[in-house]
């Protein structure tokens, strides 16, 4: 069993977003084993990016942050080796699809394998255009992990069908960030999803209070925590680290 | 491939756009041969933006510069003052057929943003511009005029601050709100089927050129050139000679300060095959695919990527695509004015700078078209920054 699935067993699970090297890669290191501390089960690393299109400001911010800071894929990979010299938790990237072709597939993939990279997100990769990305990924393990939006409708089946490891349900139109209200419904979405595939699911895109991950949790598997976490390191760089450990356990408390 | 120009192109967007863009792409794919459609189109063509162009011939510029007899094509005469019209009438036309209420569109120096705002108001659509906040800065008379125009103009603060962050600024904005909401893209670049709907549009352009040279000199020119950014003038200009093997195919791009420094935007020259933008094509890129920032004097040409279906012609040899530096834009920009006494967009003294430079490698009784995209009002302001003049605006 994956690393991944393990993750899914017997709970409700906790997954957390910083980007890497943000606001440097000994820092992310430091923050990933601090939620893992406060009981998070999977964590999901961004490789930063010059033009997220996907994220809110809050991300946006931290993938400046990271980029002034030097950091590259190649640390990103550096990064996901320190966290394996002590720890198993499951690690999935978040990657927009240019720094991956430019790498190649081949090396990417290989790298990831190496180093110990679980899955792979990509949000300018959609259904129609991940076949050879996915076939890739595959040869070296790593789950290409597909993602399910609020207009996806009929389009649900296809991609649950072929899913990996879990599918990411964003909860919102628009792109990341805290929300006060989510107005999706998503338990039809969880449901039509059922209809194809037990693939964990976990939700993602404007969570940020316990109340709204206990919401979540209870008509899902997990639920995804990014810009709320990432918002901490904003405010106190650094030192995030007991924050971002409190601020998970908090979370974690109420699945 | 659906979507494809050889294995450029293709639809790399976000699973929230998805069933959107399928749907538009059913729409166009119907539209474009509807007649009703076409005869609204062409009635807004003809009527409105004051189609066909010129096809006008450059005696003086021919003489002076000795070869080829010139012709520009003056696209500068649409209403609003460039091609950008052809498209935005098109686009914001669907826009109404498809039951939307709403336009949203990304504009570098504003040409695009003020020609989306004008068929909005035309058409009775809300319309919403954003612009890099540099370029708000530079073209504030442009932000101005989409005001006037009724169009609400948000200024871009992530990232360069330019097109590129415009771009990506519109596309976030369309997947929060995509119910009642159109994207005018405004050059043949993006997931299918914008390239190549775009240059659909745009394709007025060479249709006419092709029957105006032939009446005028009874075949067909040796040359067509066009300023190359993202790339819809040039594909506007190349589409209908493509089939004519003789006619060799020129876009030029942004060489800015020289393709040997860092600030340019010459992406053939310079660029690497990439997917950003929703399509497979050429960008400019540093060695870890993170997008590089761009330059160029005109802001119309400051993209870091060029359209797909550019990147096929690049390939199959047949296009060639040039670099020309702000300095020979420069030079191209003030020697149309004072030969021909026409001003200019920055953007389109790019294709003139390259003809000055081969006009003489054809002989008299040939022809090459330019296709003069747009007009210098705009950058008269500039121009005399760039020459050390101080004028009050």
């Amino acid at each position: 069993m994956s690393r991944i699935n393990n993750a899914f067993k017997n709970q409700k699970t906790f997954i957390g977003f910083i980007t890497g090297g943000d606001p440097g890669v000994d820092k992310s290191v430091e923050f990933i084993l601090e939620m893992e501390r406060a009981g998070a089960d999977i964590i999901e690393i961004g490789i930063p990016f010059s033009d997220p299109i996907a994220e809110g400001e809050v991300i946006q911010a931290a993938n400046i942050r990271a980029l002034n800071s030097g950091t590259t894929v190649h640390k990103i990979f550096g990064l996901v080796r320190k966290v394996r010299e002590k720890s198993e938790i499951p690690l999935v990237l978040l990657t927009y699809l240019n720094p991956v072709y430019h790498m190649g597939y081949q090396n990417f993939f290989e790298q990831c394998r190496s180093s110990g990279v679980d899955g792979i997100i990509i949000p300018d990769l959609p259904f129609e255009e991940s076949r050879e990305v996915g076939e890739v990924a595959e040869k070296y393990g790593v789950d290409l992990i597909s993602l399910i939006a609020p207009t996806s409708k009929e389009r649900i089946e296809m991609i649950s069908r072929e899913s990996r490891g879990f599918l990411y349900v964003v909860s919102s139109m628009g792109v990341t960030g805290v929300r006060s209200e989510i107005e999706t419904d998503i338990e039809t979405i969880v449901r039509e999803i059922r209809k194809t595939s037990d693939i964990p699911v976990a939700i993602g895109f404007g969570i940020s209070t316990q109340e709204q991950a206990a919401k979540f949790a209870s008509v899902a598997d997990g639920v995804i925590v990014g810009s709320a976490i990432v918002r901490i390191i904003a405010e106190h760089g650094e030192d995030a680290g007991q924050y971002i450990y409190e601020y998970v356990r908090g979370i974690k408390a109420v699945l | 491939m659906k979507g494809r120009f050889g294995e450029y192109g293709g639809q790399y967007i976000p699973e929230t756009l998805m069933n959107e863009i399928h749907a538009l792409e059913k729409a166009y794919e119907f539209y474009k041969n509807d007649d009703e459609f076409n005869k609204e189109f062409d009635k807004l063509l003809k009527e409105y933006a004051g189609r066909p162009s010129l096809l006008y011939y450059a005696e003086k510029m021919t003489r002076d510069l000795g070869g080829a007899k010139i012709y520009l094509k003056r696209e500068d005469l649409n209403h609003t003052g460039s091609h950008k019209i052809n498209n935005v009438l098109g686009q914001c036309l669907l826009t109404k057929k498809l039951g939307k209420t709403r336009v949203i569109a990304e504009t570098g120096a504003g040409q695009h943003g003020v020609a989306t705002a004008t068929a909005a108001a035309l058409l009775g659509l809300e319309c919403e511009i954003f612009m890099g906040k540099t370029d708000t800065e530079r073209q504030a008379l442009n932000v101005f005029r989409m005001e006037m125009l009724g169009a609400k103009v948000h200024a871009v603060t992530s990232g360069t601050m330019t097109l590129k962050d415009a771009v990506n600024e519109t596309m976030r904005e369309w997947t929060k709100r995509v119910h009642d909401t159109h994207y005018v893209l405004g050059s043949v670049v993006g997931p299918h089927p914008f390239p190549g709907m775009v240059g659909d549009f745009q394709s007025i352009i060479s249709k006419e050129a092709r029957e105006q040279i032939l009446e005028v000199e009874g075949k067909l020119p040796k040359a067509v050139i066009a300023c190359v950014g993202g790339g819809s003038n040039a594909v506007g200009m190349f589409r209908c000679f493509a089939d004519d093997k003789d006619v060799r195919l020129i876009g030029t791009e942004a060489a800015g300060k020289g393709i040997d420094t860092l600030e340019h935007a010459a992406t053939i020259a310079k660029g690497e095959k990439g997917i950003f933008h929703g399509m497979k094509t050429y960008f400019c890129q540093d060695e870890f695919g993170q997008i590089a920032e761009v330059y160029s004097i005109s802001a119309g040409l400051d993209y870091p990527g060029i359209g797909p279906e550019h990147a096929y012609l690049n390939d199959i040899g047949r296009a060639e695509y040039v670099p020309v530096t702000d300095e020979e834009a420069v030079g191209a920009f003030e020697y149309l004015a004072r030969t021909e006494g026409i001003i200019c967009a920055i953007e389109s003294a790019h294709a003139i700078a390259h003809l000055m430079k081969i006009a003489k490698e054809f002989d008299r009784s040939d022809s090459v078209i330019v296709c003069l995209s747009g007009r210098g009002d705009k950058d008269v302001s500039a121009i005399a920054n760039y020459r050390g003049v101080k004028i009050n605006e």
